[in-house]
């Protein structure tokens, strides 16, 4: 056996090395220039048909999920609507994926991928509901599995959430190696990666986002079925940007041109991610703006080379949301529609009520994911153990939310309200972070065409933003 | 001290990387703690706590690291309860 260096800066400078063996992907493949690449035939070369991944899918105990009419819901919006509006919120029920949670899609794949290509084993870098997706498709493969995770801060304490999304992976046999707070996560999958020779099942990889399609699809599918129309708006909760790519791209492959595509996270600026105190004072643990923003600003600042989530390419507008808010929503759903669903599945869930009232009565929208809920995974737990870590929990008018000092759960419905984030903004920082990748004097035709469909707008709008 | 018997289910620790090793451009606060990491398997000889050993993880990998818990356990919960949340979605809050 090889003994290779593994200092910080050795291991990272052998990255291209193990993606390239942990992959079976070579991304200078598709590479044009330091920002183009050939995003739709990397996608295409995967090799899988939506057939394929919804048989591959069906074997694991994925997919199929029921899609629920919220009718004690959608009655209390109308109530506290404009007359006429109020649209029909439908609730797709991905927490009845093996594992728990819509991550099970990605798993899936990426599992069947690791076992076609002869790997004994699969790793995946993930603190959220993906290593219980990944440990369980592993199970069900008869694959080893590794996942690393960061849990806790330099006092060794750890979000109930976290620790609870550990137990889950335990549960179904992963070997899971938990991690302080730091970057450096991605640093230990490399080596973890270059140790066992195991397939690196990154969120981010063709597999794993051709996974989510089959969900896109079938929200398509039941809507048409049962209401004779296509959704109008589906809202998806957005964090590293895979949910709703591959949502959006499942919508497109049944023909939902005119569905809205929107985006939705829980607002938690002012905290630093890398943070050791900041992590035990955010009450989510994913789908919030700390990775939300940055990963629609610069998808490939990721564990591989191209990331294949690409959300601003697929989103019309990005709503966001407090953490009182979504607390209230989870509580909500509880009492009026009889289910108990994990708080983070109900981010999207709470931009649907703001949307809902802004919507015609006849109109659809839909909220594409719910996640299991259970001890440390409840809203429950998140709120005493912000308490705790000297948070101020109360009721009142969410706008007074203060990430890391105060959680004000609304007192009223009419209180959920969210707010709009600027998609311009988000598409000029995006072109910012291209232009510190490569000079824009540098940029070819190529590049504004990939910049353009990247932030779904025209080579016209990206050449007019000041940046180019 | 009491010795722990090989093949126990147990948790190790060990510092992946010091202070000085870690990432460049962390914030203060992060940077001044190791980077730790903790895992659980079945110890391979025996061993005292807060002793360098090495275990078997449930997927067969040997790691070697200090002994910190014997039968490592969950006990995360619900949490106390909140009151703030009780009332939502009842006839009190005109529901």
């Amino acid at each position: 056996m090889t003994i290779h260096d593994t200092s910080y800066a050795a291991v990272m400078a052998r990255k291209n090395e193990i993606m390239k063996q942990s992959l079976g992907i070579d991304y200078d493949d598709y590479v044009q220039s330091p920002i183009a690449f050939d995003y739709e035939r990397m996608m295409a070369e995967t090799g899988y048909t939506m057939d394929d991944i919804r048989r591959i899918q069906r074997e694991t105990k994925v997919g199929d999920t029921p899609l629920f009419e919220l009718h004690n819901l959608t009655a209390a919006v109308r109530r506290i609507s404009e007359p006429g509006k109020g649209a029909t919120i439908l609730l797709k029920d991905e927490a009845a994926n093996a594992s728990g949670s819509f991550k099970a899609r990605r798993a899936a794949i990426s599992a069947y991928q690791a076992l076609i290509k002869g790997y004994r084993g699969m790793i995946a870098a993930t603190s959220g509901n993906y290593g219980a997706a990944v440990a369980s498709q592993a199970a069900q493969r008869g694959l080893k599995s590794i996942i690393v995770q960061e849990v806790f801060d330099s006092r060794g304490v750890g979000q109930p959430e976290i620790v609870e999304k550990g137990r889950k992976c335990e549960a179904y046999g992963a070997e899971v190696i938990k991690l302080s707070v730091g970057p450096e996560l991605f640093y230990m999958l490399l080596r973890t990666l270059e140790e066992t020779g195991f397939f690196n099942a990154s969120l981010y990889t063709p597999f794993g986002i051709r996974g989510v399609e089959s969900l896109g699809y079938e929200v398509a599918e039941q809507v048409r079925t049962r209401y004779g129309k296509d959704p109008d708006a589906v809202v998806i909760t957005h964090a590293g940007g895979g949910n709703l790519t591959g949502t959006a791209r499942g919508l497109l492959q049944a023909g939902c041109t005119r569905t809205r595509v929107v985006a939705c996270s829980v607002d938690l600026s002012g905290l630093h991610m890398a943070s050791d105190r900041d992590f035990n004072r955010k009450s989510f643990t994913t789908g919030h703006t700390g990775f939300g923003v940055p990963f629609a600003t610069w998808p490939d600042r990721v564990d591989v080379p191209r990331n294949a989530a690409r959300s601003l390419r697929y989103m019309d507008e990005y709503q966001l949301v407090s953490q009182g808010e979504v607390f209230y929503i989870t509580e909500l759903l509880t009492k009026l529609e009889g289910i108990e669903r994990g708080p983070a599945g109900n981010i999207s869930l709470t931009a649907a009520v703001t949307l809902a009232r802004q919507m015609d009565e006849d109109q659809i929208v839909v909220v594409q994911e719910t996640e299991y809920t259970g001890a440390g995974k409840h809203h429950n737990s998140q709120l005493a153990f912000a308490h705790a870590n000297g948070i101020e929990v109360r009721r009142g008018d969410p706008v007074e939310n203060v990430p890391g000092k105060a959680i004000v759960i609304p007192e009223h419905l009419s209180q959920v309200q969210g707010r709009v984030q600027d998609m311009d903004k988000l598409r000029r920082s995006y072109l910012k972070n291209a232009a510190e990748r490569l000079p824009v004097a540098e940029w070819s035709g190529n590049d504004f065409e990939f910049l353009a469909a990247d932030i779904k707008k025209d080579v016209e709008w990206v050449r007019n933003q000041g940046v180019a | 001290m009491t010795k722990i018997s090989t093949g126990t289910w147990v948790e190790i620790e060990q510092i992946v990387l010091t202070p000085e090793e870690r990432a460049p451009s962390l914030p203060p606060e992060t940077k001044a703690s190791p980077y730790v990491m903790r895992v659980s398997g079945f110890l391979v000889e025996d061993a005292e706590l807060g002793q360098a050993t090495t275990v078997r993880t449930i997927i067969g990998r040997e790691l070697r690291g200090m002994l910190r818990v014997v039968n490592p356990s969950y006990s995360h919960s619900f949490g106390e309860t909140v009151p703030e949340l009780l009332t939502i979605g009842t006839e009190a809050e005109n529901f």
